[in-house]
Parts: C-alpha cells; structure tokens; sequence
C-alpha cells in the first residue's frame, strides 16, 4: 500500500515538473520569436536575439516579464515600438509614409503587364 | 511625335530616379536616436543602493523643482567623464539629481561614489537593465531632464556635455 502511495506520488511529481518545463519552454519559445522580430539599436545589423550587449540583454528580461504579466505579442510590439520608434522591429508597417514603396512596384508591374500585353496580343 | 513624347517621359522619369538615388547619398544611412522625447516618467518600482528598500519612481519628483535622472555604472567609462560636470551642476544649482545605477555591483558603484563624489540626492537600482528600458534608454550613460509634471523634457544620450551642463541650467533657472 504505502509503495503504491510512494508511486503515486512519484508520478504526480514528475507530471507536474515536467509541466513547468514544459511550460518556461514555450515561454522561451515565444521570447525567442519576440526577439528574433526586434532590431538591437546599438549594435545595428544584429537582432535582439542575436547580441548579447546589455541592451538586448535587458530587452529579452522585459519581453519574458511582459509575457509573464501577461501581456500578448502585438502588446508587446507596441509597448516598444512607444519606446524605441517604429524602428525597433523588422517588419515596417503600411503607413503613409512608405506607402509608395509598398504602391509601387504593383505600379510597375502592372504597367510592365500593359506592356507585355499590348506587344504579344495586340501587334 | 508620339515617339518624342515617350522619350522625354523616359528621360525624365530617369532624371527622377536618378535625383532620388543621389539625394539619398547625403542621408546617414546608420539610425540616430531621437533626442527629442514628450513622453512622461514611467512608474517602477527600485531599490535604493545604500537603503536597500523599495521605492516608488513617482516618489522622486518635487514640486515645483526640475529632476535629473542620470543612469550610470561604475563600469563604465563615460560616466567617470561626465561625473565631475554632474558634481558641478549639484554645486551651482538646487535641480534634484536622481542616480540609476545600471547593471552594477554594490560595492563597485560605493567604491566610484567615495572616489568622485556624489551628486545624486537619491541612487536608484536597475540590476537587470529593465527600468532603462522603461524609460526609453538605450545604455549607460544616459540622462533624462524631467519637470514637476512628470514630464521628460530632455533627454541626454551619452556622456553630458559642457553645452548640455548650460543647457540645463538655463532650462531649470
């Protein structure tokens, strides 16, 4: 009886750290993906998840706190980009300020297609 | 004619491309940080270097009194540089001058400040560079100018500057 207990227990300990590593890691996962998508501002041409200066260092901290309080992806982004300038993330965004260099190569490949059009169907 | 007319728009099209090309050849092409900043402190919590207890960031500001805060380390370079205009500015003038001291030991940064000097009224920890980030920092040192509205009215990326020293004490007279 009471090995049955010790077995028990044994195994409800083991599920249960196996939770918590289980669940860190997928906090480190998301840490990772976080900062695999922010530029490091003092060491340009590195990710956050790349360097390891102090900043970035401290950026990864942040992002594992934010993400512990709770706090989604996109919040996350937004909190930094608040901070740091839109600069901080790899992905620019649509806005008026490139919106020609999002507009204009559809511009150029449509007329392109014009182009082509016209010569091999119309000649 | 129709022939002249897609010329010239060619050819102008190409000097537009080409002045857009050129122009871009004075831009710097490497990212500044923008020095300007109408964001207000951010509430943190921190422990006081010599006290060791908790302090709330909003507890820092005086009324009717422009504050200083100052992120240093004793580690590192430019804030031995810059330390003698800080003890200079708490000498002729009455601004509130807040430390954050980053990513430091304890013993090093009392070992600096017995060394140099200490202008801060008040020496806040950032062990893990967290509260920096918070405030919008990007390494040591860094000083934000921050008036009695909470509002961080300048900020200082790198060592002070004689010029910055003027500059902050024409702002806070």
């Amino acid at each position: 009886m009471i090995k049955l207990i010790k077995l028990i227990l044994l195994i409800l300990i083991l599920i249960l750290s196996f939770q918590k590593l289980l669940y860190a890691n997928n906090n480190s996962l998301l840490v990772n993906k976080i900062s695999k998508n922010l530029r490091c501002l003092i060491c340009q041409g590195q990710s956050v998840y790349d360097s390891q200066s102090d900043f970035a260092l401290s950026i990864k901290i942040l992002i594992k706190n934010k993400i512990e309080e709770g706090k989604s992806e996109k919040q996350i982004y937004d909190y930094l980009k608040n901070q740091y300038g839109e600069w901080i993330v790899y992905d620019p965004e649509f806005n008026k300020k490139n919106l020609v260099l999002w507009i204009f190569p559809l511009i150029l490949f449509t007329f392109g297609g014009l182009l082509i059009y016209r010569k091999v169907f119309i000649n | 004619m129709k022939k002249n007319i897609y010329y010239s728009i060619l050819f102008l099209f190409f000097i537009f491309i080409f002045s857009v090309f050129y122009l871009g050849l004075d831009k710097p092409n490497s990212y500044t940080p923008n020095e300007s900043s109408n964001k207000n402190l951010p509430t943190f919590a921190s422990k006081e270097l010599f006290l060791n207890d908790e302090f709330i960031s909003n507890n820092i500001i005086k009324n009717n009194q422009f504050t200083l805060v100052n992120i240093w380390a004793s580690w590192c370079a430019p804030c031995r540089l810059e330390h003698s205009l800080l003890m200079d500015l708490k000498a002729k003038t009455n601004i509130n001058i807040i430390g954050l001291n980053y990513k430091d030991k304890k013993n090093n940064a009392i070992k600096f400040l017995n060394e140099f000097g200490n202008p801060f009224e008040k020496i806040l920890t950032d062990p893990d560079g967290t509260i920096s980030i918070e405030l919008g920092a990007y390494g040591v040192p860094e000083t934000f100018l921050v008036n009695s509205k909470s509002k961080i009215i300048r900020k200082y990326i790198g060592p002070l500057k004689i010029d910055n020293i003027s500059e902050i004490i024409r702002i806070t007279k």
